[in-house]
């Protein structure tokens, strides 16, 4: 467990030491600044406009982070060659890739944590108004929905070499899960066979990430998820998880590393 | 004497281009045998072997036939590396910490207590030199700098058995004889050096016994004054004479 926690250290002191995270939160911060300077006619909804710029903002940023992150952690030791040190360490394979899951895990939630605490703050100096239950659901969802997203990467990190590829392949598949996701079922039904046959099976297939996405009870104020329904998530979430990191190390295991 | 290291007819083929067609034997048939106490040189000209030999008693790379043993456990095991310490060729260590907390992840790796790891810290800065730029992060490091950072971490855990890939390779003559210092230090405290190289003049100096390879096989293993004595040279002609190149004045 204390090799697992020192990998993970490593991971997120990269993290905080590199600057891919504050340019998404600058850039944030000021987009949704920027969408709230528009209010000149008081307008109501304004809000709820700020709201949703700057909820959608930090998804596109979370995902873009959990990602990126991921995705070159594995290319990056054999790069720089620090996989043969540690390796020849007292560290399996297995320890090593679980240590890049938390790390790129807790990393991930750390950033999710101050892009949520400025959403607290930008929001409740408008509204006055704090519902910290709804946000904490949204934020656990959305965090438990980057473990797959995260287990996910790592596992496209051991098939493909190129961190670049990695990202791109990751982003349109989680992105598409998370628009077109939900609505394959639909899609089936209007279908001719085979086609329906195989929207059907990738609907039953894939991690469906869009369950996680609470963003309108935060933006419209609809009050809580049924909390066994988060519980019932985050099961859902870990075993995605658990599925992914298990062919990842499967993939990886036998690896020859040489060169 | 007993028998730290160990490989028994050890043949390693790397398979590559599409559908597998080309083979290439890396190692062809090694038998090595390093006793406890020796400072132990592996020579042999660039593409030899060497990194490939020392990748599998790592086990990073699976061995096509024949077997490895460290401590006489089976190098398929990770138990037998517990107790070595491990230099890679040119490796360019996490650049966004610092040498204090790269000695220290690792230090956390081994599971050392918190105090036993600050004085081991303490003690390999000052002996690799680094004490100045302990809280500086690697990436202001010179070359030589960054091996003998490599070099500290190799030695976190007090390892009975050092296994170095060209230790020396790509560092000026005083980065190298520093090098050749610190090999020499580690012999004085009983400890096993495995190192390989293709810069035979350090190697004179500090080496027991040597082996040397060529295009995967053994060509001569003994003391460098045996060598030397046999070929009746000096151990750079001795060495390109057992690798089989002519030399213009044998005429
Ligand atoms: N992954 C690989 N695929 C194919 N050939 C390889 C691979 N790794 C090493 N080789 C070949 O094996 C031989 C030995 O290489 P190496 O052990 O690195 O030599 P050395 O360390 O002695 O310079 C070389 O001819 C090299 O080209
Ligand atoms: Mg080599």
């Amino acid at each position: 467990m204390n090799t697992i926690w020192a990998l993970a250290g490593v991971v997120i002191k990269e993290m905080y030491r590199r600057k891919d995270f504050y340019v998404l939160f600058v850039l944030t911060a000021l987009i949704t600044i920027a969408a709230g300077m528009v209010n000149f006619f008081d307008d109501p909804k304004i809000v709820r406009y700020v709201k949703d710029i700057c909820m959608l903002l930090i998804w596109i940023s979370a995902l873009l982070i959990a990602i990126v992150t991921t995705a070159r952690q594995i290319p990056a030791e054999r790069e720089s060659r620090t996989i043969f040190p540690l390796l020849a360490k007292p560290v399996t394979r297995g320890q090593f890739i679980l240590g890049k899951f938390f790390g790129c895990w807790l990393a991930t939630g750390i950033a999710l944590l101050v892009f949520y605490v400025f959403f607290a703050i930008i929001t409740g100096s408008r509204e006055q108004y704090w519902p910290w239950l709804t946000y904490l659901q949204a934020i656990w969802l959305q965090w438990a929905m980057l473990a797959v997203v995260i287990a996910l990467s790592l596992c496209g990190s051991i098939i493909s070499a190129a961190p670049s590829s990695t990202t791109t392949i990751c982003f349109i598949a989680v992105a598409g899960i998370l628009l077109f996701g939900g609505h394959l079922n639909m899609v089936a039904l209007h279908q001719s066979q085979p086609l329906q046959t195989i929207f059907y099976t990738i609907y039953f297939l894939i991690p469906h990430l869009e369950w996680f996405d609470i963003r309108d009870r935060v933006i419209y104020d609809w009050g809580l998820v049924n909390w066994l329904d988060c519980v019932l998530a985050t099961l859902y979430a870990a075993a995605y998880t658990g599925l992914f990191l298990l062919l990842t190390w499967l993939g990886f295991r036998r690896k020859s590393l040489n060169t | 004497m007993s028998i730290i290291l160990k490989t028994e007819k050890l043949r390693v083929e790397f398979t590559s281009g599409e559908l597998r067609q080309t083979t290439k034997v890396a190692l062809g048939s090694l038998d090595l045998e390093v006793n406890v106490g020796e400072v132990f040189g592996f020579l042999g000209p660039n593409g030899a072997g060497k990194t490939t030999a020392i990748n599998v008693l790592l086990g990073f790379v699976p061995p096509t036939r024949g077997a490895a043993y460290l401590f006489g456990i089976d190098v398929r095991q990770p138990i037998a590396r517990q107790r070595i310490g491990y230099l890679p060729e040119m490796t360019y260590y996490y650049k966004f910490l610092t040498a204090e907390e790269l000695l220290r992840f690792y230090a956390r790796i081994f599971g050392l207590p918190r105090a036993e790891a600050d004085k081991r810290i303490d003690q390999l800065l000052k002996l690799v030199e680094l004490e100045q730029a302990r809280k500086r992060s690697i990436k202001s490091y010179s070359k030589g700098m960054q091996q003998r950072v490599g070099l500290a971490q190799a030695l976190i855990n007090n390892p009975d058995l050092l296994i170095l890939d060209e230790p020396t390779s790509g560092l000026d003559p005083l980065g190298r004889m520093k090098v050749r210092e610190i090999i020499q230090r580690l012999k004085n405290e009983g400890k096993t050096v495995f190192f390989s190289s293709h810069e035979l003049g350090e190697v004179e100096t500090v080496c027991d016994r040597v082996a040397i390879i060529n295009q995967g096989e053994l060509k001569a293993t003994g003391r460098v004054s045996d060598l030397v004595a046999q070929h009746q040279a000096n151990l750079e002609k001795a060495f390109l004479d057992i690798i089989g190149y002519q030399t213009q004045s044998a005429s």
